[in-house]
This record gives structure tokens, sequence and C-alpha cells, in this order.
């Protein structure tokens, strides 16, 4: 049964893209959506039956399906091969089910669009890709799945090709994201090349057994990580992901909040045994994480753009989720992926039926008091905020944030024999970071649907828009009460579900930790009242003398020093070599050469045509010299007569 | 009946009778099809069945490999027709007439005077390319090796663009020049084995015994090497290969960038690196560290370029960069890497070739900047080219993943820092494939556009069967890396394939 059900999870999107894709230009806009929405919905379904049936069989392993053996060489076995465990569960169901509702809201946000085969096309490809990746039980199957995410997030990205401007922000997109492939793929090859196989089990198995040096096992899961970092939009890649908001919102939601970016989450959950025990890597895990969060929280803070705010606040959840990988936290991590997945997906179309509404207007400081003409947009982007914030025992965010803040304090970094470090200092940047969150995108909740009318909302949300707001605002809200704290009634089915064997022990939790995650945001939530959200605000913008304010805004700080370091000196050289100096060299000695025969054709010519025409006059004027003698006077020829006599007697005479 | 003989001789005796054909009846007009095109068509579907024949009857003979001939030509000099067919040839004789048959169906706008004689050219080029992957005799394979060069210099010069002449010239300097100096390591071989034996032969796989100095295998080798680097091309001797690819007309271009470069391939594994195993061994490192050089500088090129067809050539080298790295690895895994990259890049370099000239049949130009985006007018032609720009920047499921992925672990297990580096070629890639897919299909259309027919839904099938093909290589390679292993030599030779470290 499985081995049916499991091809066909992939294969349905697949199908449907390749539908859509194949019939452009001959099918309406609705039977295209319909198409789209059908593909992603039977996969839904689908992985609905399956998990039940993972979950009622043995707890040990999974649902194992090898399809067909992609290539068998002396050294390295691959297969294209399938599993359905615990892990691999929790992500399906979040692409599956978050895919459906993103793409039921796209049939209707999209409607109208000329493009809209292509934009489904994409969409449902990316599903299945997306699939693929989650799927794999072999890391080489997997590096499709991960390049194919990317491929078709850059053609969502770069899907209005009319603007140069989003094609550039597509293309840097895919360049920096395959930086990081490139990385992931060397590290693939390290540990193909010490183990054999890339099937993940027995990586970590031949990982467990000391197989790889430990230094093999660092620079492996070094690797890794940057693939992971660049996918996930991570310090020192963050760049990418601001850019990428060109794209269609539906787009935004479902690849760069939902789910692509957080495929490096995943790929470090998937094999966080290897993590496990490459301790310096994990402690740069966690440091890049906690700065990240951090940072993100800044930005988004003076940002002004709607979409711009969220895809920041993306960067920096993710940030947590690495917080808490490298803490080796991973179900925290796997558990915020999901409820992040919700409210991301909410607050992006929330935005994107607010911005379509608004006529378009994306920025914060012109929209404004949208409260009364859209009630029902604003109570789901109040949900999708809170959700965000994660204000205590009402939202789905709040749970899974405190299990990532309760798995930070306990923490300690083994990096040398005798050196630890603890874990502290990081759950006080994550607190703050709470904090922040909760700053920031209550500010946006107060200046877009509080205070004074900005633009004029115009037109009505449609249903089909509607209905995947209030299933993902449901979801948002609700969707943590499955693992609390044990300061609250204790419940662990999450973590319970991911590893049955070894529960997380939170004995000796201290009760004022869940306290101080609690009191983060409400506080956060108190100073953005206090700001932005009082009739009369004490600021409308933060106030923007300060220097840091300025290049933090546009987010352009690490982009000129991209542009200086990467982008200029490679376009120089480029320019350079445009000419391909080896062509040049030759072409330049053929030239030379010819030039150089030229010149000696040349010589040569000139001295024959000197010779010949020295010959010819030498003779032309020794013929001329008898020709005087002939001038026809008698008294010169007398004299020549005489003068010969003479001669001629003087030679018989003297000889 | 032998099916390998026919295999040679068959395409340039039809190039014969369509060059006869084509006198006798010129065509009505422009559009029709004439007699020669149905005399070609013909002549390449006969092929295909003595092919299918070659590939699936098994004969007895007295051969080493699956297919054996031999006719003694010049018995004085030992010279004779010997022909023998293993895996490798097999495939990459199947590569070239699938390439011909797409050059048949799709690119036959541009050769509209004189399409008799080009026909004979094009198929004179198919029987030296054929010839030369089945000579075992090495004069008998030098002559092929001259016979394919003659007619795609005739290709060039006379139909194709702007600056024919110069890169005729150019090609046909550096091929035959090289070739040269391989005739000339040929003869040392052959009168080495003379000395010791006192047999005058230039068969291949009595040569494989000649025992050598270290310094003459080595000397030898390299001759051989020089004359598969210009072909293939390594990065010093690239130089004939993009001015030849962008002036050839379409049918030549794919031709040569997708059969002729791998001639150079098949060479080196063939004669390279199991006639001469351990001078391959220890020129491996310079071979390699070429191979990584051509990665990176074909690619770095390739993104500055502006000319459509001079772009998806610097991104051959940078292709071939990884056969090289391939072939020289010194395993079965790398060899094998080599060859899946030689059919994937040769189908899906020939489609690109094929989308320029059919862009080039349209808007008249081959400069980015002035071809605008396409997709809005174009979306089939459009899908099919971001299909193989995706499959040029190696996206994995496609074929050239596969290629590359293998040479990379090949690579890795003798230096990890030769593998990092060739790998950072990937992200050139990007760049590069990108770049002309947001120049020429996704973006904005020129103003001045005139309106263009989109390809018809046939040759959108044809490069659909292409893209299936490639996809198929990609996500499973198994059957083709059997298929088309290259088979040892029998076993009282040297050492198997690779032969250089266990």
């Amino acid at each position: 049964m499985a081995e049916i059900l499991l091809p066909l999870l992939v294969l349905c999107p697949l199908a449907a893209s390749l539908v859509v894709f194949i019939s452009a230009g001959r099918m309406g806009a609705r039977a295209i959506g319909t198409v789209a929405c059908a593909g992603v919905g039977i996969s839904a379904v689908l992985s609905i039956i399956l998990s039940v049936m993972l979950l009622s069989g043995p707890v040990a392993g999974g649902l194992q399906v090898t399809l067909w053996p992609w290539m068998r060489v002396a050294g390295l076995s691959a297969d294209i091969a399938f599993t359905l465990d615990r892990i691999s569960m929790v992500m399906v169901l979040v692409v599956t089910i978050v895919g459906l509702l993103i793409h039921v809201y796209a049939a209707g946000y999209m409607r109208d669009d000329p493009g809209i085969a292509r934009f489904f096309g994409c969409m449902t490809l990316f599903v299945a890709a997306m699939l693929v990746l989650v799927l794999a039980s072999d890391l080489l199957c997997l590096f499709i799945g991960w390049e194919g995410v990317g491929l078709c997030s850059y053609l969502l990205i770069g899907f209005w090709y009319d603007d140069p401007a989003n094609t550039s922000a597509a293309r840097k997109a895919f360049y920096m994201t395959r930086m990081g492939d490139v990385a992931l793929l060397c590290g693939l090859l390290l540990l193909a090349c010490a183990t054999g196989s890339l099937r993940i089990g027995s990586v970590l198995a031949s990982v467990a057994d000391g197989r790889l040096p430990a230094s093999g096992v660092n620079v492996a899961a070094a690797f890794i990580l940057v693939g992971a970092l660049a996918k996930s939009a991570q310090i020192p890649f963050q760049a990418w992901l601001p850019d990428a908001m060109a794209g269609p919102t539906p787009t935004s939601a479902l690849i760069h909040a939902a789910t692509m970016v957080t495929a490096g989450v995943y790929l470090i959950a998937r094999v966080h045994d290897l993590f496990a025990m490459a301790a310096p890597v994990m402690a740069l895990t966690a440091v890049l994480g906690a700065l990240t969060l951090l940072m993100g929280a800044c930005t988004a803070l003076v940002q002004s753009d709607l979409k711009r705010i969220l895809a920041w606040s993306t960067i920096s959840q993710l940030g947590y989720m690495f917080l808490a990988l490298g803490c080796g936290v991973w179900q925290a991590a796997l558990f915020h992926l999901m409820t992040h997945a919700f409210f991301k997906a909410l607050l992006f179309l929330t935005a994107g039926a607010v911005i379509m509404r608004a006529g378009h207007e994306q920025d914060i400081f012109r929209l404004g008091g949208l409260r009364r003409a859209m009630p029902g947009l604003t109570a789901a982007f109040v949900a999708g905020a809170s959700a965000l914030a994660g204000l205590p025992l009402v939202t789905a965010g709040f749970y899974s944030k405190e299990m990532i803040l309760s798995g930070v304090w306990h923490v300690h970094f083994g990096l040398a024999r005798e050196w630890t470090l603890s874990g502290h200092p990081l759950w006080g940047i994550a607190l703050l970071g709470a904090f922040l969150t909760a700053l920031y995108i209550f500010r946006c909740v107060f200046i877009v649907f509080c205070g004074k009318a900005g633009t004029r909302a115009a037109g009505r949300t449609s249903r089909l828009m509607g209905i995947p707001l209030v299933c993902l605002s449901v979801l948002s809200l609700f969707g943590g009460v499955i693992e609390m704290p044990d300061t609250l009634p204790s419940l662990h089915l999450f973590s319970a579900l991911l590893d049955p064997g070894t529960p997380l022990s939170h004995a000796d939790e201290p009760v004022w930790l869940v306290l101080a995650g609690a009191l983060a945001p409400l506080a956060g939530l108190g100073v953005a009242w206090v700001l932005w959200g009082r009739p009369s605000p004490v600021m409308r913008e933060i106030p923007g003398q300060a220097g840091v304010i300025r290049p933090a805004r546009t987010g352009r700080g690490m982009d000129v020093l991209y542009d200086r370091v990467f982008v200029q000196p490679f376009r120089l050289l480029a320019w350079l070599t445009r000419l391909d100096i080896p062509g040049h060299a030759i072409t330049g000695t053929g030239r030379l050469t010819r030039a150089a025969s030229a010149g000696i054709l040349g010589v040569r010519a000139g001295l024959l045509d000197m010779l010949a025409m020295r010959a010819t006059g030498t003779a032309r004027w020794a013929g001329h010299l008898p020709g005087l003698f002939q001038n026809g006077r008698v008294r010169w020829y007398a004299a020549w007569i005489a003068g010969g006599l003479c001669a001629g007697l003087a030679m018989a005479v003297l000889s | 009946m032998n099916p390998l003989p026919v295999l040679v001789l068959l395409p340039i005796m039809g190039g014969g009778l369509a060059w006869g054909a084509g006198r006798m009846w010129p065509r009505a007009s422009p559009s029709m099809r004439d007699a020669s095109w149905w005399v070609v068509l013909a002549t390449l579907v006969v092929e295909t069945l003595v092919l299918a024949m070659a590939t699936f009857s098994h004969r007895a003979h007295a051969g080493p490999w699956p297919g054996h001939f031999a006719m003694p030509w010049i018995p004085a000099m030992g010279i004779a027709v010997r022909l023998d067919m293993d895996g490798l040839s097999l495939s990459l004789i199947w590569l070239s007439l699938i390439l011909c048959f797409l050059c048949v169906l799709l690119a036959t706008r541009q050769a509209t005077a004189h399409a008799g004689a080009f026909r004979f050219l094009f198929l004179a080029t198919l029987t030296g390319v054929i010839g030369t992957f089945l000579a075992t005799d090495l004069f008998v394979f030098f002559f092929f090796w001259e016979l394919m060069l003659v007619p795609m210099a005739g290709l060039i010069a006379a139909w194709g663009h702007e600056d024919r002449q110069r890169a005729a010239m150019k090609f046909f300097m550096f091929t035959q020049g090289s070739g040269l100096v391989m005739l000339l390591s040929i003869l040392g071989l052959v009168i080495t084995h003379y000395r010791q034996t006192g047999v005058l032969t230039f068969d291949y796989f009595t040569l494989a015994h000649t025992s050598l100095s270290p310094t003459g295998a080595m000397l030898l080798m390299l001759g051989f090497f020089i004359a598969f680097a210009v072909k293939l091309p390594v990065v010093p001797v690239h130089v004939w290969l993009p001015d030849a690819h962008t002036q050839a007309p379409t049918a030549a271009s794919v031709l040569l960038a997708g059969i002729l470069l791998k001639t150079g391939g098949y060479g080196m594994i063939r004669f390279n690196v199991m006639l001469f195993p351990d001078a391959a061994a220890r020129f491996a490192p310079i071979a390699m560290g070429l191979g990584v050089a051509g990665i990176l500088y074909g690619a770095w090129l390739s993104s500055a370029q502006d000319d459509v067809k001079r772009l998806i050539a610097y991104s051959s080298i940078s292709h071939m960069g990884f056969v090289l790295l391939g072939i020289f690895a010194g395993s079965r895994m790398g060899m094998l890497g080599a060859v899946m990259q030689m059919l994937a890049h040769g189908l899906g370099t020939a489609a690109l070739f094929l989308i320029a000239g059919a862009i080039q049949d349209r808007l008249h130009t081959r400069d980015m900047h002035r071809i605008g985006g396409l997709w809005a007018a174009m979306p089939r032609l459009s899908s099919a080219g971001l299909f193989f720009a995706m499959a040029a920047l190696g996206m994995p499921g496609l074929g050239n993943f596969t290629g590359e992925f293998l040479v990379l672990l090949a690579t890795w297990r003798i230096s990890p820092l030769l593998a990092t580096l060739a790998a950072t070629g990937l992200v050139l890639a990007a760049i590069y494939a990108l770049r002309m897919v947001n120049r020429i299909f996704l973006a904005a259309p020129q103003a001045d556009t005139r309106p263009v027919t989109d390809l018809p839904s046939w040759q959108m099938a044809v490069f659909a069967c292409v893209m299936a093909f490639l996809v198929l290589l990609g996500l499973y390679p198994q059957p083709f890396m059997i298929f088309s292993a290259p088979l040892p030599l029998p076993a009282t030779a040297m050492a198997g394939p690779g032969g250089t470290t266990p």
C-alpha cells in the first residue's frame, strides 16, 4: 500500500505541473487553478492517510520505498528512494496542507494574471520538488529536490519578468543559494567518499561507528551547515531573502516563509546525529542563529515596506530555529518550523490581500486605519501577529518559542576538553529577540490597521481567498497546544511524536524561565502600543537621524559589501577577460606573423623590383650609349674612323 | 553481412546520392523539401537500422570486443582496415545519429544555396566521425580523423556567418596541426614496436603490448594528448572553438559541439589512458589541473559574452573540462562520469545551438542585447531554451549532473581541493546560464520586435524527446552507464581502463 501511495504523493503535484505547463494557453484560469489545487489536494489527503498508517504501525523505523537504483559504481551506490519517518511526516504534513491552503488562496489571487499557467506550473512543481527533498532517504536524492526548489524559487521570484529588478532579484537568490548548494555538494562528496553510500541511515551509522575521523565529521558538518545557511538566508547569506519579495505574494508565503527556506532547518534536523558529533559546528550554528535572529528583528523594526518587514521577520524566526538546532534541541526547531509555517503563511497571505485591496500600496506609512474597512483581514493579521510575537497561552508561537528558550537555557557546549560554554548568553539574546519581535510586528499592526486612514480600500476579499485565511488563523492560534512546558499542564505530544524513545527532559525547569518567556512579548506589545498605538502616537517612525538606521532600513549594508567584494571584481575580471586572453594572444601572434610575412614579402618584392629596375635601366642606358655614335653627322663619323685607325695602328705597332 | 563497414560507408554514399539528387532535381521553392533531403533522411534511417542490428545481434568473430571487422589494406606496411566496437564507441555513434536526425529535422533552413553539396559534406563528416569511433588500426584512425576535419572546415567556410573564412581557417589550422603531431606519435609507436618485435603493424591491440621506456611513453602519449586536447578542447588550445562554433551554420555547430568534441574525449580514453596507462597516470596531475582550469575559465568567459552562440561555445569548454578531469581521475567512476557528461553535453548543447539557430533565423541577430524577451512571443521555444539552460547549469535530475557528480566524486578521492575548485565552476555555470535566460527568454520584450512564429508543435515534440532523454540520463543512468562503459583491453594487455591506481 505504502509502496504505491508514497510515490503518488510526489507524482500528483508533478503531474499537475506537467498538465498545466503543456496545456498553457489552452486552459482557462479557473481550470488551471482547479488542476493545481487538485494535484496538491490529493497529496494532502495522501499525506494524512500515510501519517495515520505510519503512526498506527510499529514505533521504530518508517515506511521505506526504493523506487529504482540511481547509480551503482565501485565505491558508490545511490538510489531513488523515499522514506516516511516521523521527522519527514511532520514536514510532509506542513508542506502539503499549508501548500494546499496557499494554492487555494492563489487561485483567487492570481485569477486575472495572464501568466497564471506559468505561475501554477512552477508552484506545483515546487511542491513536488519540496516533497522529494523531504521524503528522500538518500542525500543525493535529497539534492535533486534541494536544487529543484531553488529553480522554482528563481522562476517565481522573477515571475513578472518585465521589470529587470525582479529578474535580478531572482538571479541574486539563485546565485547565493547556489553557493550554499556547492558547499553542500562538497559535503556530500566527502561523506560519499568516506562511507561509500549517501543513504542517510547508513551515513549516520558509519559516523556513529567512528569510521570518519573527527576532523572529517566536523568538515562535513560545516559544509552541510553552509548549504543550510544559504538556503535559509542566515548570516552571511541573508541578503537574498528580502529581495525575493519581488515575487507574487502566494510565492512569498509558500516558498520564502513556510517551506523552502526551512529546508536548511529540516536538513540539519535530519542529520542531527552527525551534528551532535561536531561540537564546534554546533556552537557555530547556535551563535550564527542567535546573531541572525537579533539582526533580523532589529532590521525589521526599521523597515517601511510591509512585505519586507515580514521577510526580515522570517530571517529572524529562522534564526531561532538555527539556535535550537545548534543547541541540540532539534525537536524544538521542528516544532517552531511547523508553527512558523502556519503564522507566517497567514501573515503573508493577509498582507497580500491587504496590499491588493489597498491598490498595491506596500508602504506601511501610506496604509493606515484599515481596521474599519477590512475587519476580517485585521482579525487574521492580528492572529498571525500575536502568534509571531508569541503572546502567552493563546497562540501557537508561544509554545514553540518557549520550547526553544528552555532548551537553550540548559545547553552547554563542550568545545574543548576543559572549556565549556554556557548557553545563558544565547538565552538572553533569544529573550531580547522575543521582545523585539513583539515590538516590530505590533508596530506594523498599529500603523497599518489603527490610526488615521491612509489609502482607500476597494473591493472585497473573495471567499476563495478568505477560507485559507480562516484555516491558517485557527492553526496559528491553536496549533501549538500539542506541546506545553512542564509548568503548565505537562503535555509533550509533539516531542513524543518525533522521538518516542527519548522524550526531552523538562524536569529542572524553573518557573521563572517560563514567566520570562511569557513576559517579553507582552512587554514588546506594551511598548509598541505606547509608541505607535495610542490615538496620538509618540512617534510615526523610529527617528532616522542615527546613522545606523538608514543602511539598516534598506538592508543594503550587506548588499554593498557583497557588491564590493564579489560582484564588482567579478564584473571587472569578466570585462577584462571577455576577449579570451589565449585567443587574443594567438590571434595577435597570427596578426604579427601575417604582418611579418607581409613585410618580408614587401621587402622581397621591393628588392626584386629594384634589381629589375636597375637591370633594365642599365640595359637601356647601355643600349642608349652606342646610339650616341649614330648621330648622322659626317664629320663625327670621319673623326671616329680616323680615331679608330690611329688606335689600331698604335696597337699593331706597339705590340 | 558485417554491419561495421556498412556503418562507416553508408553516410558518405548517401551523401553522394543526395548531392546528385540535389543537382538533378533542384527544389522548386525554398519551403519545399526536395529529393536530396529525403535521400539524407532515408540514409539516416537505414544507418539507424544497421546500428540497431550491430547493437542487438551478437555474432561470433575473432575480435576482442563485441563488434569486429578486418580487411587488409596495405599489407606491405601492416596497414589493415580494422574496425572494432565496444560500448563506448557504440553509445557515441548512437549520439551522433540522434544529433544528425535533430539537424536534418530542425536545422534545414539555413542551407538554401547548394543544399545538395551541404548535405554531402554533412554526411561525409558523419562518416569521418563514425570511422574515428570504430577504427582500431592507428593508420585508419588517423585517416578518419583527418577525413572528418575537411568537410567540416568546408561547411564552415562556405555556409557560415559573417566571419566564416577566418573561423574555418583557424579551425583547420589548429586541428590539422595537432593531427600531424599525433601522426608523429603513431609512427613513433609503430617504429618502436617494429624494432622490438620485427613486426610492422598499426594494430591497436598489438601495439598495446609494446614495452616502452617511461620517457618514450610520455613523449608518445603527449603527441596523442595534444591532438585530442585541441579537439576536446583543453584551455590553452581552445582558441579555435568559439570562432568555429559561432560562425558555423546551425547544423555544423550542432555536429561540432555534439560530436566532434567527443572524438577528443573518446581519443583520450581509447589512446591516452588505455594505451599508455603509466604515462597517463604520471601526467594525470597536469591534465586534471588543465581540466579544472578549463571548467573555470570557460565558465568565466561564457558569462562575459553577448553573442548567444559564443556563450554556448564557451560553456562547452567548461563542460569539457569535466570530461578531461574525469578521464584522468584514474578510476572507473571518473571514466563513467566523463562518458555520461559527454552524452548529456552532446544532447543539451546541441539543443541549445538549435535554439540559437532558430532565434537567428527569426530575428537575424545573435546579440543578446538586441534579442530581448521572447517568452511572450515564443513560449514554446523559450521554455525549451529554459530547460536546456537548466541542464547546462547542472540541475540535478538532468543528465549533466550525473556526469558532473561522478567526476567530482572521483576527483575528490584524489584531491579534495581540485574537486572543490571544480565544483565552484557550478556557481559560474549558474551565472552564465541564468544570464542567458534573463536576457533572451524571461525578459521584457524588445520594443521593435517583429511578429515571429513560434516553433511548430512537431518540432517541439522533437525537442521534448531530447528533454525526456536528458531526464532519463539524469534519473536512471544505470543502464546507460553499463551500456556505454569502455571495455578494457583484452586480458593479456597491460591494465584495464584507468589502470593507474587500484
